[in-house]
């Protein structure tokens, strides 16, 4: 009677899965019920089969895992490990403080039947960096750009500031491939021994001068804008040699 | 206009207004006259207001370059305070003649009675002075009230002596004091040949005792300083029109550096139109006030352009390999343009006509010079130059344009440029730092008398208005 049943219920298992399967394309023709289901039915009482599975099958200490089982022809069921008698099939959550093996015994009128799933405990792993904020296109830019140093009333470039604009420009092109609406403003910077009104103009030429040589290298032009702060915006104001020329310089910043 | 004037003022008005309008030109010891002004005093007026219209009498008058002042402590005690108090002495009736015997010594010459305050009382020894300024002060209607009159102490008689009298009105307070002593100063000046002077004229200028390079103005000698601009940003190059109405200027505040144009009267910004580019910048008015000269790179390198006072109209008039900047309307002939150019070598002064032609280096002789202001009547051209010393060490210089005769004005003393001159062609205001951080001088055109104006934060680039 069960065993009828049990065809009857997988037979209509079978039609649902196609029916449901159906709906989505053309199914293919369904293979022809199963004839081993038939014939086992006829069999005498058979070996009980069961499975054992843990998921995730690796924990760190103080997290759970869950043993999933499943059997046939059994009647009965026990996991060693501290859990005992359970049902034929089901689920149970394991916290194991270290690594387990769990091994089920299924009992049916044919026999005993076992499987083993083992969980792994790992130690606690140190707690995972936080995520890496977003890049900040100014400050990368600020950390991969170097300045390009002048003469006295000279807009030039030097040799080393064609050393400088020469990195500059590789710095550039990668980082306009990395952030793609990003844009560069050239300032221009003079010392303050000249006129604040001559200098806005050399301030002028220093930066298009470092512009031109950066598009000479294949930086997009339209990604860079030049503005001249001529002697107004020094970096550092002390009246000898050493500050004069940290102040006659194009200076790349990040534009809007 | 309800003016309540005693009658014996209005009467000596009416006689004043019928005296022919005399200049007299009076030249004293090393050039100056020699100016009596005893303290004015009247009825009713507040301590601190007549105090502040004596004080800036005097200073004005003393810093004008054009007087001596003759020493309080030796003016008489009786002084006039109107025409009517001088008294003509009494002279004495003719002796009839008379033989004198033989050893009799001839009789001394009657004196002339003594009958009040008179001229001589000011211009012998010990005040010894050409001229006097006298007057009263008054309360009218609740309005501080000056008449003030100018007399010529070494003429015979008063009537020849009177050299003109005036009413002055303003409020009764200590700013209405300032301005009633600065138009009486301006009228004596202008009266003695001393062409307009620049009591009550303003001096704008860059400072960033706020934090941020702003324009400021200033009374002539430094007193009521007030913001012109709060764009807190970079604001910087002023330029004054010839006829003190409005200010244009450099600023940062929309990014790159750009022209913006106020009016001082109603102190809104007008439309002005920036080309497009990397910098526009140095502006300088045209003599009529119409035209905008400035530096612009809308074509490349900053070249020297024109264009209307709306930024319409736009005329490139330079064309150089180098950098132009700072152009300078000659105020009389304002077809001519004083530049400085550099880039190849260090920046010198030229001269252009305003067309772009017969363009030429003005000064020669090594360093930088830079900042060129013509004088009011464009024949002198002051600047800034290194010559003979390093790099940004400027002296201030002045150019006979037609002769090209150079006179220094200022020798070495730190870092002196930005040279502009006041309305009057005998002072100059300059910035320098020849007294510690930089601040803004005048000094007269000879070199003399430097004072200094400004003290709170770093101030400079000063350009002198009318007003």
């Amino acid at each position: 009677m069960r065993r009828k049943q049990q065809a009857i219920l997988i037979t209509l298992g079978l039609t649902l899965v196609l029916f449901a399967a159906g709906c989505k394309k053309k199914a293919p023709p369904p293979p022809p019920p199963a004839p081993k289901e038939a014939m086992t039915t006829q069999q005498a009482a058979k070996r009980p089969t069961v499975s054992l599975t843990a998921e995730p099958s690796s924990i760190e200490r103080g997290q759970s895992a869950t043993l999933r089982w499943s059997s046939t022809e059994a009647t009965g069921a026990s996991i060693s490990g501290g859990i005992g008698t359970v049902g034929t099939s089901g689920t149970r959550s394991v916290s194991p403080t270290a690594t387990t093996s769990y091994t089920i015994t299924a009992t049916g009128a044919g026999g005993n039947a076992t499987a083993s799933a083992t969980v792994t405990v790992r130690a606690a792993a140190p707690p995972a960096p936080p995520p890496a904020p977003p890049r900040v296109f100014s400050e990368e830019l600020a950390r991969r750009v170097q300045d390009a140093y002048f003469d006295y009333d000279s807009s030039d470039i030097r040799d080393d500031a064609r050393a400088s604009l020469t990195s500059n420009a590789d710095a550039l092109k990668a980082m306009i491939r990395e952030f793609p609406n990003s844009r560069v403003v050239l300032e221009g910077h003079c010392d303050e021994r000249g006129s604040a009104e001559y200098n806005l103009g050399l301030g002028d030429r220093r930066a298009n001068a470092a512009k031109e040589f950066l598009v000479q290298l294949g930086v997009p032009g339209d990604r860079l804008s030049v503005i001249s702060y001529g002697k107004e915006r020094p970096q550092c104001t002390e009246s000898n040699e050493g500050c004069w020329q940290r102040n006659r310089r194009a200076h790349l910043v990040a534009g809007n | 206009m309800t003016r309540r004037i005693t009658t014996g003022i209005g009467i000596a008005l009416a006689l004043l207004a019928q005296q022919p309008d005399v200049t007299i030109k009076i030249v004293g010891e090393r050039g100056r006259i020699k100016i009596a002004v005893p303290e004015f005093k009247g009825p009713g007026v507040k301590a601190e207001v007549l105090q502040t219209f004596n004080t800036t009498l005097w200073s004005d008058l003393e810093s004008s370059g054009v007087f001596e002042m003759a020493s309080k402590s030796f003016y008489p005690t009786e002084a006039p305070q109107k025409p009517e108090d001088f008294k003509a002495p009494l002279q004495p009736p003719p002796q009839p003649p008379r033989r004198l015997r033989p050893g009799e010594a001839p009789p001394p010459a009657p004196e002339p009675k003594r009958q009040g305050p008179w001229l001589t009382d000011w211009s012998q020894p010990p005040v010894t002075a050409q001229v006097l300024a006298l007057g009263s002060t008054a309360v009218d209607n609740d309005r501080f009230a000056l008449s003030g009159w100018l007399y010529d102490v070494t003429k015979p008689d008063a009537g020849a002596a009177h050299v003109f009298g005036k009413r002055y009105l303003s409020a009764h307070d200590v700013p209405g004091a300032r301005k009633v002593a600065h138009e009486y100063a301006n009228d004596i000046l202008q009266k003695l040949g001393g062409g307009p002077g620049i009591a009550g004229s303003r001096i704008y200028f860059v400072s960033n005792r706020t934090g941020n390079k702003e324009i400021w103005a200033m009374d002539y000698d430094g007193s009521n300083p007030v913001p012109v601009t709060q764009y807190k940003n970079l604001t910087i190059n002023p330029d004054i029109s010839h006829d003190g109405t409005l200010i244009a200027f450099t600023t940062f505040a929309r990014g790159n550096p750009g022209i913006f144009i106020h009016s001082l009267e109603t102190n809104r910004r007008l439309t002005f139109y920036n080309q497009v580019a990397s910098l526009n910048a140095t502006p300088s008015f045209s003599p009529d006030g119409k035209q905008l000269a400035y530096s612009s790179t809308v074509s490349g390198r900053a070249q020297i352009y024109i264009a209307n006072i709306d930024g319409g109209n736009l005329k490139r008039i330079s064309n150089s390999l180098g950098v132009d900047m700072e152009p300078k309307f000659n105020p009389r002939m304002g077809g001519q343009i004083a530049f400085v150019r550099g880039g190849a070598g260090p920046p010198q002064i030229y001269l252009m006509d305003a067309d772009g032609s017969n363009v030429r280096r003005l000064v020669s002789g090594g360093g930088d010079a830079v900042n060129p202001a013509w004088s009011p009547d464009g024949q002198r051209l002051a600047f800034a130059w290194t010559k003979g010393f390093e790099p940004g060490n400027y002296n201030i210089f002045i150019m006979e344009v037609a002769t090209q005769t150079l006179t220094q004005l200022t020798f070495g003393a730190g870092r002196n440029e930005h040279p502009t001159w006041a309305p009057d062609g005998r002072h100059l205001a300059f910035s320098s730092n020849r007294a510690g951080g930089q601040q803004v001088w005048t000094m007269l055109a000879d070199g003399t008398n430097p004072k200094q104006l400004t003290q709170s934060g770093k101030n400079e680039s000063p350009v002198w208005g009318v007003k």
